[in-house]
Formats: structure tokens, C-alpha cells, sequence
């Protein structure tokens, strides 16, 4: 696709996903490979970081809400960093502040994920 | 409304079509001199009217078509997206609860949602052959 790329990394032990690009009901689908991917794999503790996504639709929010429960119920969480205001305002509309991490940056979901330990 | 310019584009029901569509606003309306966080408002409630009727009214058909009129005054944009599948039935739609969907693994119900936080005015029109949906934004509004 294009318009969006997904890459896989890791930091301090955690699972990166670095989302670059445009998500949309089109490539929401690779972000949802991707996840399901790791939480096969009992990877739990998962840091999205969006510094390079230019661009959310609702579709993209669909997939962190469908795999959420999944990573909480095996001890670990999806925690979102580095979100442009363009990106997190579209967060902010449906009120996932309150409902999911979204931390400034990767070394802030690392702190936050030794702190719900 | 007063029509300045319009514009228009016939697209095929594809999700890979949407950044086509989400192109042909914002070029538009760039040129018309909208701000940019007024012209990322009006994409993504195209988006997501776009890709609700690919899913809802066409049901995933990409065979099928969807009209995209542009209409630009000197206060606003109007969109229209028009098809010819099944109607939206406003009155059994309901605010989603976001905090139950994720405790069912549910989504989906944002789209609509979306737009009508995004836009200033929206209008569904069902006729005897296709379903309209104008949605409207002025020029100096930005959420």
C-alpha cells in the first residue's frame, strides 16, 4: 500500500509498531495483521508509536478497540505515542484519552508500563 | 447556497479509493482557500461517509459507484456523496459507547459519529433510487 506502512522493532523489551503514513477502513487491515501477529506470539506489552501517521479514520481506532481487551486480559497493554494534534484530536472526539494510553513518547510508555507492573 | 465552483468525481465503492476521494477534497478546498485544519475536518467526515456507504449501503460491492459533488460558496463547502444502494436509517442509529464496545471486542458506529462532531450541518435525503448525504462546513469554524 502506498499510503501506509507499518514496521516492528523493539525497545527495552517491548514491542514497537511505528505507523507511518495514512490509515483508513483500506490499510486498517495491516495494522490488524500486525496485531494480531504480536498477541499470537503472547506479546502483551505493545507501544504504537505514531510520530510518522499523518492521518486516523475510524476504521483505524476499530482495531485498537477490537484487540485491547486481548492484550489487558493477558497482563499487558497498547500503549500510543507521539501522536501529531491532527491524529490525537480525531482520539480525542471519541474519548480514547481516557480510555487508552497516549503518552508523549516511547520512553514515556516504557516508565508507564514498569509503573503498572 | 450560492454556488461559486463545483466540482465532481464519479468512484468505484472502494476502500482503496479513499485516499483518491480524501485527495479530491482537500485539493479542492486548499485551492478555495480553506484553512487547513477546516480542510482536515471535511476529509475525514468524507472518509467515513464514504466508507460507510461502501460497507453499509453497497455492502463491500465494488462494482458499484459513489458521485462526489464539491459545492464552494464565499462562507462554505458543501459535500454530497450520493449512491444508489441500501438507505441509511437515521432513526436506528445510536451515540456509540465506546468504553462497552471495546469490553465486547465491538467497532464500527464512530463513522457517523464523526461527522456529525466534524460538520456544521448534515443532511440525509433518501429518494426513489439513491441516498444523498450533503454534509456542510464553514469557512471559519474549525473544531
Amino acid at each position: 500500500m502506498k499510503n501506509f506502512k507499518i514496521s516492528h522493532r523493539t525497545t527495552s523489551g517491548y514491542d514497537v509498531l511505528e505507523l507511518e503514513g495514512e490509515l483508513d477502513a483500506h490499510t486498517a487491515s495491516q495494522l490488524e495483521d500486525s496485531l494480531r501477529r504480536l498477541i499470537n506470539e503472547n506479546k502483551a506489552n505493545i507501544i504504537v508509536n505514531c510520530r510518522e501517521l499523518d492521518y486516523i479514520a475510524s476504521a483505524g481506532l476499530g482495531v485498537f478497540m477490537a484487540y485491547i481487551e486481548d492484550v489487558r486480559g493477558s497482563g499487558g497493554d497498547i500503549k500510543l505515542t507521539n501522536m501529531n494534534e491532527k491524529v490525537y484530536n480525531v482520539f480525542d472526539l471519541l474519548g480514547f484519552p481516557t480510555l487508552y494510553d497516549i503518552l508523549e513518547d516511547e520512553r514515556d510508555a516504557v516508565e508507564k508500563f514498569s509503573s503498572d507492573a | 447556497m450560492k454556488k461559486t465552483a463545483t466540482y465532481h468525481i464519479t468512484v468505484g465503492a472502494s476502500t482503496k479509493n479513499l485516499s483518491v476521494v480524501r485527495e479530491f477534497v482537500s485539493e479542492h478546498a486548499k485551492a478555495e482557500g480553506f484553512s487547513d485544519t477546516v480542510v482536515s475536518d471535511v476529509c475525514l467526515a468524507v472518509d467515513e461517509a464514504y466508507t460507510n456507504i461502501i460497507k453499509h449501503a453497497y455492502n463491500f460491492d465494488s462494482t458499484k459507484e459513489v458521485e462526489v459533488d464539491l459545492e464552494f460558496d464565499d462562507e462554505k463547502i458543501c459535500v454530497c456523496l450520493t449512491d444508489t444502494g441500501e438507505s441509511f436509517d437515521k432513526s436506528n442509529y445510536t451515540v456509540p459507547d465506546i468504553p462497552k464496545q471495546i469490553k465486547n471486542k465491538k467497532r464500527g458506529g464512530m463513522g457517523v459519529f464523526l461527522i456529525q462532531k466534524l460538520m456544521d450541518q448534515v443532511d440525509y435525503r433518501v429518494g426513489n433510487r439513491e441516498n444523498e448525504i450533503k454534509m456542510y462546513k464553514n469557512r471559519e469554524t474549525a473544531l
